[in-house]
């Protein structure tokens, strides 16, 4: 092809596109469709913008007053190679029009900038049946003959697959804009998306401002300009419109994801140092942290590594200031000694551990329920600590402020276990009231009367009060030894037998504070499930769906894993069977050589069965997903009908 | 107004007005070290700068990792913390960062220092927090009975080394100043307890990481290592200086083996970080203008409630979605 050729080529494609502008599709004449909800993604290579795009079209849709449920899609690598189908790099948004509580099954609708990304989702099982594409139709005329011969193999089995795709002439529309339309597409989308869903286009000029509110007024332009283009085709070209009714809230509501709320918790508890080391999928709150920690007195120190960060944290906690160390599995693990002498030093301390997939390094970027019990029996010996799980974003800003009042008021080590679902996903809660009951009172320096122990253990709770550096008459060494009620090294055995009672004691004491956990439908029935941290949305809703079918189901939701409250043993009685539903391992009583002797149950299932003497059954999958509604709904009706 | 009050505006209120002098203000209980054991001279040397400086016990932490020299804050009568094997340094970071407010002292073994906490000690001398650090360096594990330490010399015989250490010792000196941000480096000997006690005096002053190596005996474990050094007045290389150590006239007359030394002078001083024969004795290094990280860090905001509803409710704004006005 002669440089002539090409040249009239690209003016005939720019005809066409002006073409199709004054086709009969014009607005007004495509009926509304009204839909209760529906998923859509955004999928591109990594730097392409597509999480930015997505995360957008949440803000928006929330703004609307839909309720959303957002989910990022992370390859594993940095910078995958381009057009890889690993290398998917996203957001899923669930919009509906009542309250969302998770991402829910698969996806209605998806904006791809190449299909080789799309093939990583389809291969995955994202996509329902019949899902509607929007595709960048770049590559069929692709220079290089390969990436043509590709696309259209790949375009061609979609069709024949029954996916609805429509071909979008994104990059040859940016252009017209910017010069390099690789940072302009997520916009184009987003405007095509906005008039897809008959949002509100200011709502999506109001996000652009917002996010380049910091850059010159030119690529704020420029950034409305593609969003107008986006929007403007789609209602030129596409033949389906759609409308998810939506109530605005009342109330001020936050849109944030898990690992924001997280940070917000910090800040909003008082606590002032953070100590951390680089982890994903736990880092972003760190980040987000080092932002804003400062600006109310506090500090994120990135130590030198994991078992650093977390003998940091418990330095500045003895000195008198409850401090958080947030990590993942293995920075988790790593931590453990150092956990086993904050609960040997009755030193205060909150711990998040924003679950991955284990063992090992694992998945980094997936999520797993797999630390559980790492969580409550880590660190050796007898090291009694208090683990609780956050289930929905508002959780993870809450449970912070609880862990850090819980770790004073005890002495104790608190761990929240978040995991990636939440970490990265966005839901909107209503925004939290500050309270000053959520922050400690300023450090204590007043004068220890003459004769007072260090570890004054009381008899019935085992609680004692805490000695702080600065406060005169209180000094006191204390160690990781067996020690006495002076914090002198003690090796007698009433000695060592009177301490592990005290500190085990404290979790007996904090129990006793603990409300019973309420039954999600009726409280008796044929069977409960019972789940604890992210899973709590696709339970409730599967669970919901068939009570609605008239099954006797109900589900628990557990916040406290160690102690747990009292009244569950209760609850599980009124049921015929309980059943935990987890994201993580178990063995299979289906395979040939599991049977009631060697079967190894989730991690949940062994506490409840332990502690309660019930027959609980339980069922898993550590796909690195987030359990969907329709698998919960499928397995339970299967064990209904046995 | 109220965000720019220090907190050492609070502290003025809890000044204590007691005065401590004598040292059993500073002793508690009775050491458990091995008769002729280097940790009873530093102890002696630690407790009487105490009572010299006139420390507040209550303002004072001790904090240590494990291992026989890690057992000293149980002998201290001020705060301590004796903590995990190899972690005294980040525990002592998070104490000194949370309340600058306090003096603290870290004492480490060779083993809890240049091996199992070896990636901690670097790191401590880049973070240069004002905290004192005695490396109590017998060359031996002692209180896991005859390891060989990275400090020991090579052919020592021990019980994981029963045909002597394979590997020629780490230098504790050379590696600290090797590190970018050290501030304050300086080798003592147990069995000269004047220049001990002048060189913990001089760290204790020093606002920055003070990192002291103190070569010490191990009567148990290694009862001959140092016998050579201990007769040859010689084999000790005495560093004095106006900036650094004044040799009293009765040692100058022992230990004739003398380096005028400038703490300033950094090639000077690494020359002398690599001699191991002679032992070098005083400040090798001092550069008191590299900051400290608690200063870069440290907010002297006063949290007051208000200061954190006022933070959490800026933040907040970011991500609200508000309600339709009616």
């Amino acid at each position: 092809m002669g440089k002539d050729d090409a040249m009239n080529k690209e003016a005939t494609d720019k005809n066409s596109t002006v073409a199709n502008s004054n086709t009969p599709l014009a607005n007004g004449k495509k009926g509304i469709i009204q839909l209760k909800e529906h998923i859509v993604e955004i999928i591109s290579d990594s730097g392409e913008g597509a999480q930015k795009c997505g995360q957008s079209l949440g803000s928006i849709a929330a703004q609307m007053g839909n309720g959303i449920w957002t989910t990022e899609i992370i390859p594993a690598e940095i910078r995958p190679p381009a057009r890889s189908i690993a290398g998917a790099s996203g957001n899923r948004i669930r919009i509906g029009s009542n309250r969302v509580t998770n991402g829910g099954n698969q996806t209605d609708l998806v904006v791809a900038f190449n299909e080789q990304v799309l093939l990583g989702r389809v291969r995955a099982r994202e996509l329902k049946e019949g899902c509607t594409i929007l595709l960048e139709s770049m590559w069929r005329n692709h220079p290089d003959s390969r990436i043509v011969s590709a696309y259209v193999e790949t375009y061609n089995r979609l069709i024949d697959a029954g996916f609805d795709v429509h071909e979008v002439p994104m990059e040859q529309v940016c252009k017209t804009i910017v010069s390099d339309a690789r940072k302009g597409k997520n916009m184009f989308a987003l405007g095509m998306l906005c008039g897809i869903y008959s949002f509100d286009l200011k709502l999506a000029r109001d996000q652009i401002a917002q996010t380049f509110g910091k850059k010159a007024q030119s690529i704020i332009d420029s950034n409305e300009k593609l969003l107008d283009a986006g929007h403007k085709w789609a209602e030129e070209n596409l033949e389906f419109k759609y409308k998810i009714p939506a109530v605005k809230a009342k109330e001020a509501q936050i849109v944030v994801n898990g690992n924001t709320a997280i940070a917000l918790g910090v800040l909003a508890s008082g606590m002032e140092i953070c100590a951390m080391y680089p982890i994903t999928p736990a880092t972003s709150a760190s980040h987000y942290l080092s932002d804003v920690f400062e600006k109310v007195g506090g500090i994120v120190h990135q130590a030198e590594d994991e078992i650093a960060a977390c003998a940091f944290a418990i330095g500045a906690s003895y000195a008198g200031k409850c401090a958080v160390t947030i990590t993942s599995g293995p920075g988790f693990s790593l931590k453990q000694e150092a956990l086993g002498l904050a609960v040997m030093g009755e030193i205060p301390l909150v711990v998040v551990n924003v679950q991955r997939g284990g063992p090992s390094t694992g998945q980094p970027t997936k999520t797993e329920q797999g630390d559980l019990m790492s969580a409550i029996f880590g660190s050796h010996g007898d090291a009694p600590k208090v683990v609780m799980a956050a289930s929905t974003i508002e959780d993870c800003f809450y449970s912070i402020i609880t862990a850090r009042k819980i770790a004073e008021t005890f002495n104790m080590v608190v761990i929240v276990l978040s995991d990636a679902t939440i970490a990265t996903s966005q839901q909107p809660f209503k925004r939290p009231e500050f309270s000053e009951s959520w922050i400690a009172p300023p450090v204590d320096q007043s004068a220890i009367v003459n004769g007072a122990k260090p570890y004054d253990w009381d008899e019935t709770t085992g609680l004692a009060r805490r000695f702080i550096p600065g406060q005169p008459g209180g000094m006191h060494t204390v160690t990781g030894l067996a020690h006495d009620s002076d914090s002198h090294v003690a090796y007698d055995a009433d000695t060592n037998q009177r301490s592990l009672h005290a500190r085990s004691l404290k979790l007996a004491a904090l129990q006793k504070t603990l409300k019973t956990p309420p039954v999600f439908g009726a409280d008796t029935g044929d069977l409960l499930i019972v789940g604890w941290g992210s899973t709590k949305g696709a339970i409730e809703e599967a669970v919901e769906e068939l009570q609605k079918e008239g099954k006797k189901v109900s589900s628990l939701h557990l916040q406290f894993l160690q102690p747990l409250p009292s009244g569950i043993k209760e609850i599980m009685q009124k049921f015929k069977k309980v059943m935990t539903i987890e994201n993580n391992w178990s063995d299979r009583i289906e395979d040939e050589i599991i049977d009631e002797a060697n079967r190894r149950y989730s991690s949940m299932a062994i506490l409840l069965r332990s502690r309660y003497l019930i027959d609980i059954d339980c069922w898993s999958e550590s796909r690195g997903q987030p359990i969907k509604p329709s698998t919960v709904y499928k397995v339970i009706s299967d064990r209904m009908k046995n | 107004m109220e965000e720019n009050m220090s907190l050492s505006a609070t502290e003025c209120l809890l000044q204590m007005s007691d005065e401590l002098h004598a040292l059993e203000d500073y002793q508690s209980g009775v050491p458990r070290w091995c008769t002729g054991c280097g940790d009873n001279a530093i102890l002696a040397a630690v407790q009487r700068l105490c009572r010299d400086e006139g420390l507040r016990p209550e303002k004072t932490v001790f904090i240590s990792g494990i291992g026989c020299s890690s057992r000293f804050p149980h002998y201290m009568k001020t705060y301590g913390f004796h903590g995990i094997h190899g972690r005294a340094l980040p525990i002592a970071e998070g104490v000194k960062m949370a309340r600058p407010d306090l003096t603290v002292f870290v004492n480490t073994g060779d083993g809890d220092c240049c091996s199992i906490g070896a990636g901690h000690w670097i790191h401590a001398i880049r973070y240069n927090m004002n905290i004192t650090v005695f490396l109590h360096d017998n060359q031996i594990y002692g209180l896991t009975k005859k390891q060989a330490s990275p400090t020991s010399p090579i052919g020592t015989k021990s019980n994981t080394t029963p045909r002597g250490s394979y590997l020629d010792a780490l230098n504790p000196l050379s590696v600290t100043l090797g590190v970018q941000n050290c501030s304050f480096l300086a080798q003592a000997v147990d069995w000269i307890p004047e220049v001990l006690f002048d060189i913990v005096k001089a760290a204790y002053h020093h606002k920055g990481l003070s990192f002291v190596r103190i070569v010490q005996r191990c009567p148990e474990w290694l009862p001959q290592s140092l016998e050579p050094w201990l007769h040859d007045p010689q084999r000790v290389l005495m560093l004095h200086h106006e900036n650094g150590i004044h040799l009293s006239a009765g040692l100058s007359k022992v230990y004739k083996n003398q380096m005028h030394h400038d703490p300033m002078n950094f090639k000077e001083a690494n020359d002398i970080a690599f001699t191991t024969d002679p032992i070098p004795v005083g400040i090798i290094y001092q550069n008191p203008e590299i900051p400290c990280y608690e200063d870069l860090r440290y907010s002297t905001l006063l949290r007051t409630p208000e200061v954190t509803r006022n933070g959490l409710n800026r933040e907040l704004d970011k991500f609200t979605v508000w309600p339709e006005e009616v």
